[in-house]
Formats: structure tokens, C-alpha cells, sequence
């Protein structure tokens, strides 16, 4: 066993809506630059773990620690508030839906965050945005806004927008659901070129051929706990469990 | 009858300035409504549970009753109480809050079709709970409300008229500053009609090429 902390670890998470318990109770330990995958079947609970993390989605009981602090400390109002601020700026979130802010342009959609909140100036936040969209293959589309943009290069766009905040881990919640088939390489492979640059990453996504590529971990959750969980090595060409047998054999047919 | 405008370019001046006086309160009044309406919007939606209930009714209050009414309140029902706003300032702030019911209303409806990832997004970069409001999610609702706005923009023009029964010296009150020395209703009503007409055109055009504008950037 490492001796160094992880870099995310959950601790019996729940999560009920109600009197529906949609996770329950699920361990999850991330070491540095590794990249861990979520998969299962819809309503698994896997995007709402995801969310869970940085704390879009409250739990009901467990704990959450991202590099040796908990994330969701029993802090009040205010408190709380900048405490998950601070959090959430080291986490990089890229959404299904890319949640681009439609009203700036590229740029000041990558800008804003490290100029507002981590007093950037306009300069250096331009220079990093540059560099940023260099990375993802967008250079020379700053100025445009992103309806202008295909569902791919919104996505791109999007993941720049999160590492311009420098965070120490990326969760992508599937990041590549809503795009059209020949617009998912592009995206894909901006995710590898992170992987291959050890950003820690946690990526709930459905594509098994994506997840046994990238992923040191792979995590098969259904009906909110984790079924099966292992090298993608293990879980996706040799899973023991009959749910994700079943799981892997209605994915890879379609 | 014949009309006769011969007399209306020896009070071309007193007609100007009331058309100035119009936009001039036009321009004040509609950025009261504006600021207010967000103002009001905002704490609709976000604010303590009293405070929306409260606002919605006093919001309600302002669309159910007369302008004038409210005008007369401002200014004589004020004035008996000792508090004396100029007839100036109770035209714009009439007229101002007047609006910002209507704009309240409508931003408010806009601020709740703001698409929910919007504000995450912004929450997961890190932005608090105001920031994310006033960075994100309220300028995307006064972009898609814009035409509406705008409309209430042009309706805050020709109430404007209304204010000439404080003795303000906008357009119809010097049309009939005008009229009463030359007996020539019909020729200065024409000419000030004419002049809304024309400020309106002007007004729908900037709408149109804002909405534009805006269109592109949703």
C-alpha cells in the first residue's frame, strides 16, 4: 500500500432522494495521476457519485477528500460557502451537456474563472487561454462565440475552460454522451493527451473501448453500489460478476 | 377644415424641448425600471420566502392600479405628508417603478428558463452563489428578455405623456403650451404624434439590431 495520501477518496457515500436510496454506501480511492472510470448502466447512480465529488449533489452520510482535506466539512452558511469555493476551483468539471456560457466569448469563457477568482490579470489569463486552446486544437477560435462552435470543439473548449483553473483533478460526466459519433475522437483524445500528462482524473462515461484505453481503475456501479471494481484489464474483458457480464455484453453488441 | 402648420415652425424651439424633456425622462425612467426590475426579480426569486411574497404583491399592486393614480399618490399624497419630490423626479421615479413591475415580471420568468447548467458550471469553477447570479445567469436572462424589455421601453415613451398633468414640460404639455396660443390643436397634436412615431421607429430599430445581436450569443 502507498503511503501517500489519495488524491480523492470517498468514504461510504450515500445519497437518497427521499426514500429512494440512489448510492449506498460506495468507497472510492484515487491516487495521484490516476485515471479511474465509472461505468454502468443508466440510473446506476454513477453521474450522481460523479457530482458527489465536488459537491453539486449533497450526501446524505459519508465523507469526501480531495488532497487531504474533507470536502464536505459540517461547516455553516457562509463558512461552507467559501470553503466549497475554494474546493471546487482545485476540481475541474466538464459536463455531458458542455455548459459553455453562451453569453462570452471562447476566451472570456476560459478567462473568467482565473481572472474573477484567482485575480489573474487580463494578460496572463489571455496567455493561458492561448495556450490552453493550442492544447485542445482550437487556436484562433477566442473570439467566437460558442453557438458558432460544433458539439466537439464545445467540448474541447469546455475542458480548457476547467484546466484553466489549474485543478488538481478533472471529473468528466460523460463527456462525450451528447456529441455526435465522428465528433467523439476529438474529444477523446484531448482526455488521453491529459491522461498521458498524469492529471488525475474520474471519468463516468459509457464507452468501454475509451475506458479500458485510458483507465488505471475502472469501477462497474449498478443500483447504486459498486458491483465490481478492478484494472479495466479485470472488470472489462474479464469481469466475474454476472451484472457486469450482462452490462458488457448489451455495450459491446450496440 | 384645412390644416394649417404655418404657425408650428415659430414654436419649433418649445417643441423640441419637450421632445427632449421626453427622452430625457424616457432615458432616466427606463433605467430606473431596468435596475429595479432586476433588483425586484432577483430578490423574487432568491430572496427570504417574506420578502418574495411582499414584493410579488407590491409588484402586483403597481400593474393593477393606474400610472396616474400612482403619479397623484407620489406627488400630492407625498407633498400632505410633508415629503415634496420635484414633479421632475416623481416622473421619472413614477414612471421607473411603474415599469419595473412589468420588468420584474418578466425577468423573472427569464431568470427561471436560465438553463440550470449555467449556474453549475459557474459553481464548479468555483464562483459563489452571487457571482454566479450576476456574472452568469443574470445577464442571460436580460439578453433573452430584451425583446420584451424593449418593449416595455416603448411603452415607458408614450407614458411619458402622462406626465404633462404634473406640469412637466415633455412634448404634449408644450404642444399645448403651443395650442393654447394659436388655437391650432389638431396641426401641434399631428406634429407631436409625429415626433413619438419617430423616436418609437428609432427605438425598434436598436431593439431589432440588439435582438440580434443577442440572438447570437444564446
Amino acid at each position: 500500500m502507498s503511503t501517500q495520501r489519495p488524491m480523492v477518496e470517498l468514504r461510504n457515500i450515500r445519497k437518497s432522494y427521499g426514500t429512494l436510496e440512489v448510492l449506498k454506501g460506495i468507497d472510492l480511492s484515487v491516487e495521484r495521476g490516476r485515471i479511474v472510470s465509472i461505468i454502468g448502466p443508466s440510473g446506476s447512480g454513477k453521474s450522481t457519485l460523479l457530482r458527489s465529488v465536488n459537491m453539486l449533489e449533497e450526501v446524505s452520510a459519508g465523507e469526501i477528500w480531495l488532497d487531504g482535506t474533507q470536502v464536505n466539512q459540517p461547516l455553516s452558511g457562509r463558512a461552507f460557502e467559501r470553503h466549497i469555493n475554494g474546493i471546487r476551483q482545485a476540481m475541474g468539471m466538464v459536463f455531458q451537456q458542455f455548459n459553455l456560457f453562451p453569453h462570452l466569448t471562447v476566451h472570456q469563457n476560459i478567462m473568467i474563472g482565473p481572472m474573477r477568482l484567482k485575480g489573474l490579470s487580463k494578460d496572463a489569463a489571455r496567455q493561458r487561454a492561448d495556450e490552453l486552446l493550442a492544447k485542445v486544437g482550437l487556436t484562433g477560435k477566442g473570439g467566437s462565440y460558442p453557438n458558432r462552435l460544433s458539439g466537439g470543439q464545445k467540448q474541447r473548449v469546455a475542458i480548457a475552460r476547467a484546466l484553466a483553473m489549474q485543478p488538481k483533478v478533472m471529473l468528466f460526466d460523460e463527456a462525450t454522451s451528447a456529441l455526435d459519433p465522428e465528433l467523439v475522437d476529438e474529444v477523446n483524445l484531448v482526455m488521453k493527451q491529459l491522461a498521458g500528462e498524469h492529471m488525475t482524473m474520474l471519468i463516468v462515461t459509457h464507452e468501454m473501448r475509451f475506458a479500458a484505453e485510458v483507465s488505471d481503475h475502472v469501477l462497474f456501479m449498478d443500483g447504486g453500489v459498486v458491483v465490481e471494481q478492478g484494472t479495466p484489464d479485470r472488470v472489462l474483458a474479464n469481469p466475474t460478476e454476472d451484472r457486469t457480464r450482462a452490462f458488457l455484453r448489451k455495450h459491446l453488441s450496440n | 377644415m384645412m390644416l394649417d402648420f404655418s404657425q408650428v415652425p415659430g414654436y419649433g424651439g418649445l417643441i423640441l424641448t419637450g421632445l427632449l424633456w421626453t427622452i430625457l425622462i424616457t432615458c432616466l425612467a427606463g433605467a430606473v425600471s431596468i435596475l429595479l426590475g432586476v433588483l425586484a426579480a432577483v430578490a423574487t426569486l432568491y430572496g427570504p420566502r417574506l420578502v418574495s411574497l411582499l414584493l410579488r404583491e407590491v409588484a402586483f399592486l403597481f400593474m393593477a392600479t393606474p400610472l396616474l393614480l400612482q403619479l397623484y399618490l407620489l406627488y400630492y399624497g407625498l407633498s400632505q405628508v410633508g415629503i415634496l419630490l420635484p414633479a421632475f423626479w416623481t416622473g421619472v421615479i413614477g414612471l421607473g417603478i411603474h415599469y419595473a413591475a412589468y420588468n420584474a415580471d418578466i425577468l423573472g420568468a427569464a431568470l427561471k428558463a436560465v438553463d440550470p447548467g449555467q449556474a453549475e458550471a459557474a459553481r464548479s469553477l468555483g464562483f459563489a452563489r452571487g457571482a454566479t447570479l450576476l456574472h452568469f445567469v443574470i445577464p442571460q436572462a436580460m439578453l433573452s428578455s430584451l425583446p420584451q424589455m424593449g418593449n416595455n421601453s416603448i411603452m415607458l415613451l408614450k407614458d411619458t405623456a402622462v406626465l404633462s398633468v404634473l406640469g412637466i414640460a415633455e412634448l404634449v404639455l408644450n404642444a399645448q403650451r403651443a395650442i393654447s396660443e394659436t388655437y391650432r390643436p389638431f396641426e401641434f397634436y399631428l406634429v407631436a404624434a409625429a415626433l413619438y412615431y419617430i423616436v418609437n421607429l428609432a427605438m425598434e430599430l436598436a431593439l431589432k439590431v440588439a435582438s440580434r445581436r443577442a440572438e447570437v450569443v444564446r
